[in-house]
């Protein structure tokens, strides 16, 4: 295990990443998805402090705040329209909220 | 190769792995708590020691607890367990998980074919990341503060309950 | 001014006629109807007379710029000349005649307004026509007779068989209207003009003779003539265009507007002597038309279908004379024509009227007793029909055209063999339909005896179906050359190849024998009837014959079998209109998409990022591909 570290944490990145999104795909309880999408989010700035540690720059970390930041208002938006489907078709399966269909 | 950052990732890997395989989402949302503090370790491990900090205070402590008491409050017991079970078949699963490995295949790729010289791992002190955040970045701070109070006023609006304006004996009729 | 208001008045009368007939009374119609036309009569004598004091000078009139474009120029420009005198003349006083007969034949008709207002409509149009200086207005009036004509062919528009013969007249005449238009596109475009006096001028300087461009336009333009004279091929029309009122097959399909082909030919003989083969094709659909619409009209029992054949048949002798270049020999018997057919067509209505609307001839009969003054005037118009000698103004203008069929430059024996079978056929017909009429015994009881508002224009007409001969009489007896020389400022004489004095005697003579010959073979045919004969006209042939003669040679069927079922089942294949489908098939194809795509908008979510993951995988797909190709 001779990994360049950069490489390393961009790995870890990358497997968060791609487990966070196999979740929201084989998911249909949609809290589950809400979860997996702070998964990925997580693992973006993963990517981005790594980055900012192999330039030696500010700029990623200060990404990395704004994804949490964007996070957080997403979460608390998200689960505010859960709570509105929750109350409108007493589930949480999306597929049932598929009304918008061509 | 550091030996925390190893142990961490493999912490995260692992915990992150029961995230999307629990049925139940209480314990799934533990274990994602744990998979974030691992996230946290690395973070500390390159160079980050205030994004880790963050990391567990927002991450870890804020959202996830926010989660946390929203699920209490809807009181998902076992029928959602249940319910999981159900869903998740390898009919489901089966395809769109080839896909994401197929495109985990084509990241792990990509990052590998990196040649790039680095001077291993850099530590950007907070400082440095407050003079950039307040000083080229002071708009994208400003715009994140718009984005948290629209975040604040939609969840609100969205979150409020309607005013029952007939009966509840007659609301059932309606729903029927 | 004077020109101008030869036609401008008919128009006038068609206006208010139109305008206000169901508010005025019926005398109110009448004095408008007639008066208009009479007007218009008296009007045209004064500028025949202007023009004939002045030397036979043109009177020329400009009344309005009509068309004012960059290389082309039309206006409403009248001329009068020496052809055109005789064309209005006899337009305007026939035209009067038949509408004074047609307040009688007309009286009891709820739509009598309408009638006349379509009447002067049909003679201001005829009069454009023939008035016309230039080609584009000449075809103005030509399209406006053509739809006087079908509107008064389907006048009695209650009855579907009168609206099927009103169609097939105007969709049969549009098919020579079209080669006319085709011709004065060629024109313009050669000529850079419509102007028919500029026309006659230049074409001669453009074309040598014999060129194909000048063929074709003369052909073209013949075409057009066949398709309103009722020439072959395009004659179908014409018998059933007996469908409507009387006066009017008395006044159009008879005495004018059939001869506007006529006139066509005439007024651009330049071209036509500028292509010997058109001129040959012209005499040759002449003597054709003439024999076969002659025996056409030997087997009718419709008294108004053999009038219609004869007209055929008597045009026919026009278009022979003009494709001899016998130019004013086939004005002059359009002139004796117009006269003698518009009064055989009105004793046939007189008739008509008589019996109460009945028009079957072996229906008819012993009719000389019940109806002398029709029968005298009747049998002076079957006279001058079938040219009896010397007494008749029929001899004097069709033996000018046999003699000249032979004789003229452009003539040929075999002209003159159909001119003077065409005579025994005349003779034949036309008294076999007098004798049918008007001897025998009677079958059908006379209700209503034609009252002097008919009889008289009838008497006027007989007296010019005699008398009009006389102005024209060949070298044998007596030379008079008043027509010709009133013609000749206009159309050249005609060029002699034969000037036997003795030969000229002989055709007449063979040709008067003929006539009378026919009359004779009539009269044994009708009147006695020997055995032989009715042995004979009832063997299975014979009567297979008749019934093909009687149809018009079944033409009707071979362009039905040739041209209509084709095109009625290609449109039956196409129903579903084979361009459309270029448009209907791209919305199909915009629709199908559209579904394809809306089976993709599911409403499931997770559809929706797999179509994101497989994004994502194309993307980097192609971006390693493309880093693969760097290195």
């Amino acid at each position: 295990m001779n990994l360049h570290p950069t490489t390393a944490g961009l790995l870890l990145a990358g497997i968060l990443f791609v487990l966070g999104l196999i979740s929201v795909l084989i998911r249909r309880n949609i809290i589950f998805m809400l979860l997996s999408v702070e998964i990925m989010l997580n693992a973006a700035g993963l990517a981005f402090v790594v980055a900012a540690s192999h330039w030696g720059q500010a700029d990623g970390q200060v990404m990395f705040m704004f994804i949490l930041a964007m996070a957080a208002a997403e979460v608390s938006v998200g689960l505010a329209l859960i709570l509105q489907l929750y109350h409108q078709l007493r589930t949480l399966d999306s597929d049932e909220a598929s009304r918008m269909n061509g | 190769m550091d030996i925390a950052f190893i142990v961490a990732a493999l912490i995260a890997v692992a915990a992150t792995v029961r995230v999307i395989t629990c049925y139940n989402i209480m314990h799934a949302l533990l274990y994602l708590v744990v998979s974030l503090l691992a996230v946290a370790v690395v973070l500390y491990t390159y160079g980050a020691p205030f994004m880790a900090v963050l990391e567990i205070i927002i991450y870890a402590g804020a959202i996830m607890v926010l989660i946390i008491f929203f699920v209490m409050m809807l009181n998902l017991g076992l029928e959602t367990a249940e319910h999981e079970k159900a869903w998740l078949r390898p009919r489901i699963w089966i395809v769109p998980g080839i896909f994401c490995v197929v495109l985990l295949g084509e990241l792990l790729y990509l990052i590998l074919q990196n040649k790039q010289p680095s001077a291993g791992i850099q530590v950007v002190p907070p400082k440095q990341v407050g003079m950039a955040l307040f000083g080229p970045y002071l708009i994208a701070v400003e715009l994140t503060g718009i984005l948290l109070m629209a975040g604040i006023v939609g969840a609100y609006h969205l979150g409020r309950q309607h005013k029952k304006t007939v009966h509840r004996f007659l609301e059932n009729n309606l729903n029927t | 001014m004077l020109p101008a208001l030869i036609p401008a008045i008919p128009f006038l009368g068609a206006c208010i006629l139109m305008l206000c007939w169901k508010r005025i009374s019926r005398s109110a119609v009448t004095v408008i109807g007639c008066g208009s036309v009479g007007l218009s009569a008296v009007v045209a004598l004064v500028v025949a007379a202007t023009v004939a004091s002045s030397g036979k000078e043109p009177l020329v009139q400009h009344v309005w710029q009509w068309i004012q474009v960059p290389g082309f120029a039309a206006g409403i420009d009248f001329r009068m000349d020496a052809l055109s005198v005789v064309f209005t003349l006899v337009i305007t006083i026939v035209g009067f005649l038949i509408h004074v007969y047609a307040t009688g034949y007309m009286h009891d008709d709820e739509d009598y307004g309408r009638f006349f207002a379509c009447m002067n409509l049909f003679v201001g149009s005829m009069l454009v026509l023939v008035m016309a200086d230039n080609l584009l207005l000449l075809y103005l009036g030509w399209e406006g007779v053509g739809l006087c004509s079908y509107l008064l062919i389907g006048f009695w528009y209650k009855d579907p068989e009168n609206n099927y013969a009103a169609r097939k007249a105007f969709i049969v005449t549009r098919v020579g209207d079209t080669a006319m238009a085709i011709a004065l596109f060629l024109l313009f475009e050669h000529m850079g003009t419509l102007n028919i006096q500029r026309l006659l001028q230049e074409a001669p300087v453009l074309w040598a003779k014999g060129d194909p461009m000048v063929t074709l336009i003369a052909l073209l333009l013949l075409g057009g003539a066949v398709g309103k004279s009722a020439q072959l091929p395009l004659q179908t029309w014409l018998p059933d265009a007996m469908a409507g009122p009387t006066p009017v097959s008395a006044l159009i399909h008879a005495a004018t507007m059939v001869t506007a082909g006529v006139y066509l030919i005439a007024r651009m003989h330049v071209i036509f002597e500028l292509s010997p083969a058109a001129q040959t094709a012209t005499a040759i659909i002449g003597g054709v038309t003439l024999l076969m619409a002659g025996v056409s009209a030997l087997v009718q029992t419709d008294i108004k279908r053999v009038l219609a054949y004869s007209t055929i048949s008597q045009i026919g002798y026009m278009f022979l004379a003009l494709g001899c270049g016998a130019w004013s020999a086939a004005i002059f018997h359009f002139v004796t024509h117009a006269f003698f057919k518009a009064l055989l067509f009105m004793g046939a209505g007189a008739v008509i009227v008589a019996l109460h609307h009945e028009q079957d001839m072996f229906k008819m009969g012993g009719l000389k007793k019940m109806l002398p003054g029709v029968f005298w005037v009747f049998l002076i118009g079957c006279a001058s029909l079938t040219a009896i000698p010397f007494v008749t103004a029929g001899f004097y203008s069709k033996d000018q055209i046999i003699w000249l069929s032979w004789a003229a430059v452009g003539g040929h024996k075999a002209y003159w063999l159909a001119g003077v079978l065409g005579a025994l056929l005349t003779g034949m017909y036309t008294f076999r339909m007098f004798f049918l009429v008007f001897y025998g015994e009677v079958k059908t009881k006379v209700h209503h005896i034609p009252g002097p508002v008919m009889m008289v224009p009838l008497y006027i007409l007989a007296m010019l179906s005699t008398i009009a001969g006389f102005i024209e009489l060949p070298h044998t007896l007596g030379h008079v050359t008043l027509f010709s020389n009133w013609l000749a400022p206009v159309l050249p004489a005609v060029q002699m190849a034969q000037e036997s004095v003795a030969l000229e005697w002989a055709s007449q003579l063979i040709s008067a024998v003929l006539a009378l010959g026919g009359i004779w073979l009539a009269y044994v045919w009708v009147v006695k009837r020997p055995q032989g004969m009715v042995d004979f006209l009832s063997m299975p042939g014979q009567v297979w014959l008749q019934g093909f003669w009687r149809r018009g040679w079944d033409i009707d069927a071979l362009y039905d079998a040739l041209i209509v079922q084709p095109f009625v089942y290609l449109s039956n294949i196409n129903r579903k209109d084979l361009i459309d489908k270029i448009y209907t098939g791209t919305a199909q194809l915009m629709e199908a998409c559209h579904n394809a795509m809306a089976r993709t908008q599911s409403g499931i979510l997770r559809w929706y990022i797999m179509g994101v993951v497989l994004g994502a995988v194309a993307i980097l797909s192609v971006l390693i591909w493309r880093l693969h190709e760097v290195s």
